[in-house]
């Protein structure tokens, strides 16, 4: 007999008009080397294992890596950005869409080219994303979005956090600096293969969206470990097709 | 007398002469002058775990304003800004005592409150630790910076030493402005006496700046009840200062006015909201939230809980107060303890995030529940039904409550108590601040009321 199952405290969206926050429901963020999943706290092997069986299952799933992992801020940062696309190796038609920044965009926001916390659902959307992990987002953007997320649509959330974790993801992990994103990187390799999922032999496992693939000239597919990191403070961000020019574009 | 010595009379552009400061002696030199900051040099900065539990200390019989600038002086503070109204004058008066001698880095009087309510969310902002205090009318001209501080996610100590908030023009205690504060979305602490604002000053800091809180904190204390009064307080060798603020480590990045990944002087939601949708200001409303509840771990750990109970098993009567009336209630209970009435106090250190669970469990059993309090509208009271409806059959009397200055005799408490045990019909609450009674007109009455 398994574990009884309990019910979900934080329910997978689209969970109404406006729906209560987790912290309104009396879900806090999990103890040290603890996660959730669905606003309990187990493992955090655990909540790695069922964000990873998540993002095996359901359709377009997206890492969306936010700005303290995409700009070149200082060699930590770069070294967690090599884990997260290590992450993103182990996943199998992937989608990394990134958020650059925490600025609104206006008049209309590309959902193929980024995501953006004050209107994330539109991304969502506009990829028909249903399981996403966040990473390298500051906390309280990071809060906005997976609030926004779960009250608008049906995409399961995972964020993989610097600090303290967050309540309003359906899965989420705390204190993860670059060990532990390899960490979890090999927690979804394992539970890749228990699940008897391949990767692409050209390991190229990442897909482009419309406007990536226009970017990079027509290829459909990258290889996330040949992707490389920006210098001297620029963004990595750009390939996948986001660079500081944009910023000037957007006023 | 000759013109020689005249020369020396220096005076002011009015022409008087300047006698408040000793002239100079004619052999000083910069070589060998005491350097004003050299103590504050001296200073070890110490875990908050250490400071808090671990540390020596040392009583001293010092006033309110005075514990404030000790804590602040063991703080690590960065900037304060200073604008005057009584009772809280001296309190940054005395800052600027510790500017002079470098234990604070940048200090300096803005216009009024609401240009200082906003210099200290661009100090913050931009990373350091910031430290303000104001009373009264004070409270409420810079009531809109101060309202938009949570929603900016700003980490700062603002002390409010209450005072009545006018028309008519007065000075005195009265604790009407912290109603203005409960719902603007910071953590608000109260401070019953001399230790508890020297504590908790320093505690909000800490507090304040935990990456899943990043929100400001209100410590309120009743004016010169606690600021001008004399009271003990045991603080630990000014050689110690907390940590400084690790501003990178906040829930969002500190302010860098041209550069990703948030240029928030032109590009927050709250400036172009007219192209958002509506519900990002609703969820970044339930996130304000959010972070005043993920505080109550941290309250927990470094205040030893959300309120202070204190003879509250088997207690048939429980008085519930917080600031300087928690005082009072002891003499009450004291008084009642003489007379046979099982009676005890909870004392509500934080006043956002409340304690309604633990105020849930600690009510259940109370035949009757008293609230006094030193402003008009009883919000304390209010709070406290809300929290336990449903929870406790008590009754709650939600008073005596003494206003503009007025102070709260001990006997009117104790005959609170009284009437409430016996039914004798009470001189100073009327019936419509009394829920609980048979009359279910009054209970709803009462209900209207609060």
């Amino acid at each position: 007999m398994g574990a009884i199952e309990l019910e979900r405290i934080v329910e997978p969206g689209p969970a109404g008009f406006h729906p209560p926050s987790a912290a309104e429901l009396g879900v806090l963020p999990p103890k040290p080397l603890h996660g959730l999943t669905f606003g309990h706290e187990v493992s955090e092997v655990k909540a790695l294992e069922e964000m990873a069986r998540a993002m095996f299952t359901r359709k377009n799933a997206t890492i969306f890596p936010g700005p303290l992992v995409l700009w070149n801020w200082n060699d930590h940062a770069a070294d967690k950005a090599k884990a997260v696309l290590e992450l993103a190796a182990q996943i199998p038609e992937v989608l990394m869409i990134p958020m650059p920044d925490y600025r609104p965009k206006y008049p209309k926001i590309e959902p193929e080219e980024m995501i953006n916390p004050n209107h994330p659902n539109l991304t969502i959307w506009g990829n028909k994303i249903e399981v996403c992990i966040f990473i390298g987002v500051h906390c309280h953007y990071a809060n906005l979005t997976l609030k926004m997320i779960r009250a608008g649509t049906n995409c399961w959330t995972s964020a993989i956090c610097a600090e303290q974790g967050h309540e309003d993801a359906m899965f989420t992990i705390r204190d993860s600096d670059a060990t532990k994103i390899r960490m979890a990187a090999q927690v979804f390799k394992r539970v890749r293969e228990e699940m008897g999922i391949a990767l692409p032999e050209s390991g190229e496992n990442v897909r482009f969206t419309g406007f990536q693939s226009l970017v990079h000239g027509g290829k459909t597919h990258t290889n996330p470990l040949d992707i490389a990191l920006g210098g001297d403070g620029a963004a990595s961000a750009a390939a996948f097709g986001h660079n500081p020019e944009s910023m000037q574009r957007e006023g | 007398m000759s013109d020689s010595l005249e020369s020396e009379v220096k005076t002011n552009p009015q022409g008087d002469p300047i006698t408040s400061a000793a002239p100079a002696p004619a052999t000083a030199t910069k070589v060998g002058r005491k350097d004003p900051h050299a103590e504050a040099k001296k200073q070890k900065i110490v875990t908050p775990e250490y400071m808090f539990s671990e540390a020596p200390r040392e009583r001293e019989f010092i006033t309110g304003s005075e514990c404030a600038k000790e804590a602040v002086r063991r703080s690590n503070v960065d900037m304060s800004i200073a604008y005057p109204i009584t009772p809280q004058s001296e309190t940054l008066q005395l800052i600027g005592v510790l500017y002079g001698e470098g234990y604070v880095k940048e200090f300096y009087r803005g216009e009024e409150e609401y240009g200082v309510m906003s210099a200290m969310a661009g100090g913050s902002r931009a990373g350091v630790r910031c430290f303000t205090a104001t009373a009264g009318p004070g409270t409420l001209r810079g009531l809109e910076p101060i309202a938009s501080w949570p929603g900016h996610r700003l980490p700062l100590v603002a002390m409010f030493t209450c005072r009545v908030v006018n028309a008519p023009l007065a000075i005195q205690p009265d604790n009407i402005e912290i109603a203005y504060l409960l719902n603007c979305g910071m953590i608000v602490f109260h401070a019953e006496n001399q230790q508890d604002l020297f504590d908790y000053i320093m505690k909000a800091f800490i507090i304040s700046e935990m990456n899943d809180v990043t929100l400001p904190v209100g410590v309120c204390c009743d004016g010169f009840f606690v600021t001008h009064a004399r009271g003990y307080c045991a603080m630990q060798d000014k050689g110690l200062k907390l940590p400084a603020r690790e501003a990178w480590r906040g829930a969002v990045p500190v302010l860098d006015a041209e550069n990703p990944p948030a240029r928030l002087s032109r590009d927050a939601p709250v400036q172009k909201s007219n192209f958002m949708a509506y519900n990002i200001h609703a969820v970044w409303q339930q996130e304000v939230w959010a972070a005043v509840e993920r505080s109550r771990k941290y309250i927990d750990l470094y205040m030893d809980g959300l309120l202070e109970a204190q003879n509250v098993e088997d207690a048939d009567v429980l008085l519930i107060a917080s600031g300087s009336m928690a005082g009072q209630c002891r003499e009450a209970i004291r008084m009642c303890t003489e007379k046979g009435i099982k009676a005890g106090l909870i004392k509500i250190r934080s006043l956002r995030p409340f304690p309604t669970k633990e105020l849930r469990k600690l009510c259940a059993k109370a035949k009757l529940i008293v609230v006094p309090e030193f402003n008009y509208v009883g919000w304390l009271a209010k709070d406290v039904a809300t929290a336990i409806y449903g929870y406790s059959k008590a009754k709650i009397v939600a008073g005596p409550h003494v206003y503009g200055g007025m102070s709260m005799p001990v006997e009117m408490i104790y005959d609170e108590i009284e009437c409430g045990l016996t039914g004798k019909k009470s001189a100073t609450v009327p019936s419509s601040a009394i829920m609980g009674t048979v009359d279910p007109d009054e209970v709803a009455h009462f209900m209207q009321n609060i």
